[in-house]
């Protein structure tokens, strides 16, 4: 295995580019290392970017957004007051990862690229609108994060793009996101349901939504019917229930001792309405 | 398979080590620099038996590439008490039996310093879930949720 430490994206492509064996990014290594260990994978090259400048910065844009660097760690996130009263769900999504110790190494772009459907960063990525610059070859693309996953283990980058940074929206006015899940026991585990849910208000009214769906497909994804369901309404219960069956019908889960599909899809609704009713009251201010 | 000299500091203490880099840095810390307090529990981050801390973060040194330690500040249990003198923390999971076999206590203490260094006051549930990812299997956590919440009063008291 050769590590490399390059000093820019354009380097670390440029070694992808030439890589004729197994390649991978470490960044937190939380994913990395233990396929290493568990004999999955050896990488051939193995390309370190934490060498590159602004990779662990925070940075609240002129237009409001932020920008996060790619080896910035969930830890880092949750200390960062003004991000977290932003984008609270974004945060909740992250920080859900693995242990206090696992905190202090995984990153979004970690979770978006290992390409596991029950990543708790993803729909909370994908509700809040969050997109990836993506350097290759051809200089630098925006994609958003609902079109980085393309299946279980699987993403869209080809084999010499990487990711080089993470773009989350401004937040605006009377807006509020939340991201639950739900698993067996209380902590360290992966989701059997996740979801997130993004809205602003105009008054009272939910002027705009996005729902995203984790753990109850190939990929997670942004559930359009979901937002249809909210948009219009004061977060009634005629809309909460039309929610829930919109967030149902979109499962097309796997059935295992974790969770059958029938539970998988009930338990979609439930949280769909938990996280809505969560976001509602923080666009609300409360 | 070139093996790569790496340059660290080690409990306040320049250190360094060839390693390969595919070896974890829980393996140099045991095999190279033979600090053998962290304990390769699982190997793969879920049982926090070889907690360190790298730039003052608490991660788990079996998830840490030997190589990503160049420059950087690792803290291990090997650098808790002062000498003779027990940290405050030690001593009371002495006080409180809170350890039995002893394969975890290295990574929780080193864990529960970490997290009274950030917040000198955590409720039960606070150390509870900032502990998650500390597995025991013979004490039970509730001597050791004990002797930490007994460790920050005292602390508390005395700063």
């Amino acid at each position: 295995m050769k590590y490399h430490t390059p000093h820019t994206f354009e380097e670390a492509a440029g070694i992808a580019r030439t890589s004729s064996g197994t390649l991978r990014y470490l960044a937190g290594g939380t994913d990395v290392l233990v396929q290493m260990r568990a004999d999955i994978m050896t990488p051939d090259d193995l390309i370190d970017i934490k060498h590159i400048d602004g990779v662990k910065t925070i940075t609240k844009r002129d237009d409001g957004g932020w920008d996060i660097g790619v080896a910035v760690a969930g830890a880092e996130m949750s200390e960062h007051a003004d991000l977290c009263a932003d984008w609270p769900g974004v945060i909740e999504g992250m920080d859900l990862i693995g242990s206090t110790q696992v905190q202090g190494r995984a990153t979004l772009v970690g979770n978006l690229c290992n390409g596991s459907p029950a990543a708790d960063s993803v729909p909370a990525m994908m509700a809040a609108g969050v997109t990836v610059s993506v350097t290759g070859p051809n200089g630098v693309r925006q994609i958003a994060v609902q079109d980085v996953p393309t299946g279980p283990g699987k993403t869209c980058l080809a084999a010499d793009e990487v990711v080089s940074a993470v773009h989350i929206p401004a937040r605006g006015d009377h807006g509020g996101d939340a991201y639950l899940r739900f698993i067996p026991r209380t902590e360290m585990d992966i989701a059997v349901v996740g979801c997130a849910v993004n809205l602003r208000l105009d008054r009272d009214v939910i002027s705009e939504a996005c729902v995203a769906l984790g753990a109850v497909a190939p990929t997670a994804l942004i559930v359009a019917d979901a937002a249809k369901a909210l948009i219009g309404t004061t977060l009634d219960t005629d809309a909460l229930a039309a929610l829930a069956q919109a967030a149902s019908d979109a499962c097309n889960p796997i059935d295992d001792k974790r969770g059958t599909i029938a539970f998988r899809k009930d338990v979609a609704g439930v949280l769909a309405q938990r996280a809505a009713k969560i976001a509602y009251s923080r666009a609300k201010g409360a | 398979m070139t093996k790569i000299h790496i340059t660290t500091t080690v409990n306040g203490d320049d250190a360094e080590f060839l390693c390969d880099p595919r070896e974890t840095l829980l393996d140099c810390l045991r095999d190279e620099l033979r600090l053998t307090g962290a304990k390769e529990g699982c190997g793969t981050g879920d049982c926090g038996a070889c907690s360190v801390t790298l730039d003052g973060r608490l991660v788990c040194s079996c998830l840490v590439l030997g190589v990503e330690a160049q420059g950087k500040e690792i803290t291990t249990i090997e650098g808790m008490a002062d000498g003779d003198t027990l940290h405050p923390l030690q001593q009371k999971f002495i006080e409180h039996a809170a350890l039995q076999c002893g394969i975890c206590t290295p990574g929780i203490l080193v864990a529960t310093k970490a997290l009274l260094e950030k917040n000198p006051d955590p409720t039960e549930t606070e150390v509870r879930y900032w502990l998650a990812g500390n597995l025991c299997r013979c004490t039970g956590y509730d001597k050791i949720i004990r002797a930490v919440m007994d460790t920050a009063a005292d602390l508390r008291e005395a700063s």
